[in-house]
C-alpha cells in the first residue's frame, strides 16, 4: 500500500466513524422524542455511563496492553479482585490516594504472577489466567479475615470505610463554581431545550463536565496516556513488536522477555486501578464488588479492535445500558430498547440497499421482535438488559471478526531464542 | 518406561509438597501453626460424614472435570461450563418441578433435558467458532455473561415458584423423582450414618462417566480423532478428520456433561434450581481438569483432592484458623501444578532431543 492510499483509507475510516456516531445520536434522539423519555440522553445518564465505564475501560486497557505484548490475559478478573482488596486496605490506612495506589500495586502483583507463569515458565496463557482468577478471591478473603474482621466497620467480606476524592464540575460549560461565584451552565441550557441531536450531544458533554468524580477523571486520563506510550514511544514500538512477531523483534535486539514482564505488571496495575475505582465509588471494599467487569474488559478489547479509543467507546456503550437502567422511571429503559430496535431496522434498510438479502431479512426480523417485545411489556427487565453487553460483543464478533485485527502472535507459546 | 511411570508419581508429589510449603508460609506470616492447621484438616476428613461429603463433592467435580477435559484433549478451552451447567440446571429444574409422571421416567426426562440444554448452550460458541471464526474462549465467556442474565430473568418470571415469595427458585421436585441416597449400603457395611448425611447415588453416575470417558477416548475412532486433532491439527486434517465437525461435537459433549454434573446438586441435594446452587462449579471443573492432566484417573484424583481440601478446611474454625486457607491451598496447588507440569514436560522434551541428536551423532561416527 502506498502512502497516499493509507492516508485515504485513514480519512475514510475517520469519516465513517463520524457518520456512525452521528447516526447513533440521531437514533437516540428519535427514541427520546418518541418515548418522551429525556432521561435516556440526559447528562445524568451519560455521566453515570462514563463513571461506570471507567473501571471496565481500565480492565480493557489492561487487556490491550498485555495482548499487544503478545500475552492473553484472562486473569484480569483476578487482578481486579486483588486491586479491590489492596484499595480497601490501603484506602482504610492512607485515604483515597492510598486506595488508588494500593489497588495498582496489588493488581501489579497479580500481573507479575501471570508474567512468571507465562513468560518465565511458558505456561499456557489461558490456563495461567484461570488459575489467577481462582487464587485471587481466596487470597482476598483470607486477608480480609486477618485484617478487616473485628476492626471497626470491617467484616470478613467488607473493609472499614474508605473516603473518596470528591467531584468536579467545569465552570461556564456546566455551571461549576469559581470560588463562591456561580457561572453559566451552557451545556445544561442546550440539554433542557430538547433540540434534535444537539440536546443529546450536550447531554453527553454535560456528563463529562458536570459532577465527574476525580477518580473517574484520573482513570480516563489513562486512555490517552496509554495510547501515547504504546504508539508514540520506542518502548511502545518494542511492545507491539513483541506481540506481532517476537522472534523478529528479538533478532533486532528487543528484549522480549523484559518487555512482556513490564507490560504484564503494568497491565495488572491498570486492572487493579479499575478495582480501586470500585472501592472509592462505594466507599469500601466489598467481596465480589468487581462483578464480571474483568471479563467485560476482555470483551471491550476485542470490541475496540485492540485500540485504546475503541476500548473506551466499548466500555461506555456497554455501561450505558447499566446507567439507563439506574435512572428513575421505566421510560429511559424502554426508550433504549426502542433505540436498539430502530438501529436494527436501519441496518436492515442499509442491507437491503446493499442487496444483502439474508442480512436484511435477519435484521428485519430482529427489529420486529424488539418492537413486539416493547409492545407487550411496560418495563424492561434489568436482568435481561444485563445481557446486552455480551450479546453486542458476540454480534460484533460475528459480523466483523474478519475486519478485526488482533496482534499476530497473541497467545502463542514462545521462549527466548525460538524461531518461528 | 520405568522412568516415565516414576515421574508420574514424583511430579504430583512435588506439586503437593511445594503447595503445602507455600500455604505453610501463608499460615506462618500471621502466626498460625501449619501443623495444627493440616492436622485439623485431616481430622475433619476422617469421619463418616466427612468421607461421604468428599465422595459427593468429588463425584460432581469429576463429571465437570471430564466435561472440561474432553475439550482440552483437542486444545479446545471450554471456559463456559459454568454457564452451561446453570442453564441446564435451570431448565431441568423447571421440567422436574412441573412434570407429574412417575418417578424413574421423570428422573430420566430431567437428566435428558439437562444434557440437551447444556449441549445446546455449548454448541452456540462452537458453531460461531467454526463458521464465523469467533475465538472459543471469548465466545464461551460471553455465553457465561448472557447465561447469568437470562437465568435471573427466567427465575423471576417464567420458571419461578410463586408459592415462595422469599427466595427465587423453581418448583421443588417431588420426592419420587429424586435420585436415591446410598445410605443403606453404608449401613450394610456397619457404619453409623449421621442424620443429615446422604451418600449421593450420583457417585455411581460419575463412575459410569469415567469408564465411558476412558473407553471413548482410548478405544474408539472418535476418541482417536480427538487426540489426533489435539496433538497436531494440521496432520489430523490431512488424514481426513473434519475439524469443524469435531469442534461442534466436542463442544456438545462437553456442554452435555456440564449439564449432567449439575444433576448431582439438583436431584441429590437441592431438588430445586435457585440461589442456593453453587456459583462456581463450572470453574472448579476447569481446575480439576488442569490438575488431573485430562486423564480419566488423574481427574478422579484431582477431584478427590480438591473436594478433600474443601471439606477438610471447614474444620479449621474449631482451632481458630480462618478456613479461607483452603481456597488458598487449592489455588496454590493449581498454579504450582500447572507450572511444574510445564517445566517437567519441557525437560523431558529437551532430553529427548538431546538423546536423538546423540544417536545421530553416533551413527555418523560409525
Amino acid at each position: 500500500m502506498t502512502k497516499t492510499k493509507i492516508a485515504v483509507s485513514a480519512i475514510k475510516s475517520r469519516r465513517n466513524a463520524l457518520i456512525i456516531l452521528l447516526l447513533g445520536f440521531s437514533i437516540l434522539s428519535l427514541a427520546r422524542i418518541f418515548a418522551e423519555a429525556p432521561g435516556i440522553s440526559s447528562s445524568v445518564t451519560f455521566g453515570g455511563a462514563i463513571a461506570l465505564a471507567a473501571p471496565v475501560a481500565m480492565a480493557g486497557l489492561a487487556g490491550l496492553l498485555s495482548e499487544r505484548a503478545g500475552v492473553v490475559n484472562i486473569g484480569l478478573q483476578g487482578m481486579m479482585v486483588l486491586g479491590t482488596w489492596g484499595a480497601g486496605y490501603c484506602g482504610w490506612q492512607f485515604g483515597p490516594w492510598g486506595a488508588l495506589l494500593g489497588g495498582a500495586v496489588f493488581g501489579a502483583l497479580g500481573g507479575a504472577l501471570h508474567a512468571l507463569n507465562t513468560v518465565h515458565f511458558g505456561v499456557d496463557h489461558a490456563i495461567s489466567g484461570v488459575a489467577i482468577n481462582l487464587l485471587a478471591p481466596g487470597v482476598a478473603r483470607f486477608l480480609s479475615g486477618l485484617l478487616f474482621a473485628g476492626k471497626e466497620g470491617g467484616t470478613l467480606t467488607d473493609s472499614p470505610p474508605v473516603g473518596n476524592l470528591g467531584k468536579f464540575t467545569m465552570p461556564f460549560l456546566a455551571g461549576g463554581r469559581i470560588g463562591s461565584i456561580r457561572t453559566t451552565d451552557l451545556l445544561g441550557g442546550i440539554e433542557r431545550s430538547g433540540w434534535f441531536v444537539l440536546a443529546d450531544v450536550a447531554g453527553l458533554l454535560g456528563g463529562v463536565f458536570r459532577g465527574i468524580a476525580v477518580e473517574t477523571a484520573i482513570l480516563l486520563s489513562m486512555v490517552p496516556m496509554l495510547w501515547y506510550v504504546v504508539w508514540r514511544t520506542p518502548y511502545g514500538l518494542r511492545l507491539r513488536a513483541s506481540g506481532e512477531k517476537p522472534s523478529a523483534a528479538e533478532s533486532l535486539g528487543v528484549n522480549v522477555v523484559w518487555t512482556r514482564w513490564s507490560a504484564l505488571i503494568a497491565s495488572g496495575s491498570l486492572a487493579g486501578l479499575g478495582g480501586a475505582w470500585l472501592v472509592t465509588n462505594v466507599g469500601k471494599y466489598q467481596q465480589g464488588q468487581e462483578g464480571l467487569r474483568g471479563f467485560l474488559g476482555l470483551a471491550t478489547v476485542i470490541f475496540g479492535n485492540w485500540k485504546p479509543v475503541g476500548v473506551l467507546l466499548g466500555s461506555i456503550l456497554f455501561q450505558f445500558t447499566e446507567s439507563v437502567r439506574l435512572q428513575i422511571g421505566d421510560e429511559p429503559s424502554l426508550a433504549f430498547v426502542l433505540a436498539v430496535g430502530i438501529s436494527a431496522f436501519s441496518v436492515a434498510v442499509y442491507r437491503t440497499y446493499r442487496k444483502s438479502w439474508a442480512g436484511a431479512a435477519s435484521f428485519l426480523v430482529a427489529s420486529f421482535l424488539i418492537f413486539l417485545y416493547l409492545n407487550s411489556v411496560d418495563r424492561v427487565d434489568d436482568k435481561l438488559s444485563a445481557t446486552f453487553p455480551y450479546i453486542i460483543t458476540l454480534l460484533v464478533l460475528i459480523f466483523s471478526s474478519r475486519r478485526l485485527r488482533p496482534p499476530a502472535s497473541v497467545g502463542l507459546p514462545w521462549t527466548r531464542g525460538q524461531e518461528d | 518406561m520405568i522412568r516415565r511411570s516414576l515421574s508420574s508419581v514424583t511430579t504430583p508429589l512435588l506439586v503437593f509438597g511445594i503447595s503445602m510449603a507455600l500455604s505453610s508460609v501463608a499460615l506462618l506470616i500471621p502466626g498460625y501453626n501449619p501443623i495444627t492447621a493440616f492436622s485439623a484438616i485431616v481430622e475433619n476428613l476422617l469421619t463418616v460424614s466427612g468421607v461421604v461429603t468428599v465422595l459427593n463433592f468429588s463425584a460432581r467435580y469429576y463429571v465437570m472435570g471430564v466435561a472440561v477435559a474432553i475439550g482440552f484433549k483437542m486444545n479446545l478451552f471450554n471456559i463456559g461450563t459454568n454457564g452451561q451447567y446453570q442453564v441446564a440446571a435451570l431448565f431441568a429444574g423447571a421440567a422436574g418441578g412441573s412434570l407429574s409422571l412417575s418417578g424413574p421416567i421423570n428422573i430420566a426426562i430431567v437428566i435428558v433435558v439437562a444434557m440437551v440444554c447444556g449441549a445446546l448452550w455449548a454448541v452456540i460458541p462452537g458453531i460461531l467458532s467454526v463458521s464465523r471464526n469467533v475465538n472459543i474462549v471469548v465466545g464461551t465467556i460471553m455465553m457465561n455473561g448472557i447465561a447469568a442474565g437470562l437465568i435471573g430473568y427466567f427465575l423471576r418470571t417464567w420458571f419461578r415458584d410463586f408459592d415462595d415469595n422469599l427466595t427465587a427458585h423453581t418448583k421443588t421436585i417431588p420426592p419420587d423423582s429424586r435420585l436415591p441416597t446410598l445410605n443403606p449400603i453404608l449401613e450394610l457395611l456397619g457404619l453409623e450414618v449421621p442424620k443429615s448425611t446422604n451418600l449421593h447415588s450420583f457417585v455411581l453416575i460419575s463412575i459410569i462417566v469415567g469408564v465411558l470417558f476412558y473407553f471413548v477416548i482410548f478405544r474408539t475412532r472418535f476418541g482417536f480423532d480427538i487426540l489426533a486433532s489435539g496433538r497436531n491439527a494440521a496432520a489430523a486434517r490431512a488424514s481426513g478428520v473434519d475439524a469443524r465437525r469435531m469442534i461442534v461435537i466436542t463442544m456438545a459433549i462437553s456442554g452435555a456433561l456440564a449439564g449432567l454434573a449439575g444433576m448431582s446438586v439438583l436431584l441429590n441435594q437441592a431438588f430445586e434450581y435457585g440461589d442456593r446452587f453453587p456459583l462456581q462449579l463450572g470453574f472448579t471443573g476447569i481446575s480439576v481438569a488442569l490438575l488431573g492432566r485430562n486423564s480419566p484417573s488423574g481427574i478422579a484424583l484431582a477431584a478427590i483432592v480438591l473436594a478433600s481440601i474443601e471439606q477438610g478446611s471447614r474444620g479449621l474454625a474449631v482451632v481458630g484458623i480462618p478456613q479461607e486457607i483452603g481456597q488458598i491451598l487449592q489455588g496454590t496447588l493449581l498454579v504450582v501444578a500447572v507450572v511444574t507440569y510445564e517445566v517437567a514436560s519441557r525437560r523431558a522434551k529437551t532430553k529427548a532431543i538431546q538423546m536423538a541428536s546423540n544417536v545421530s551423532v553416533g551413527q555418523v561416527a560409525l
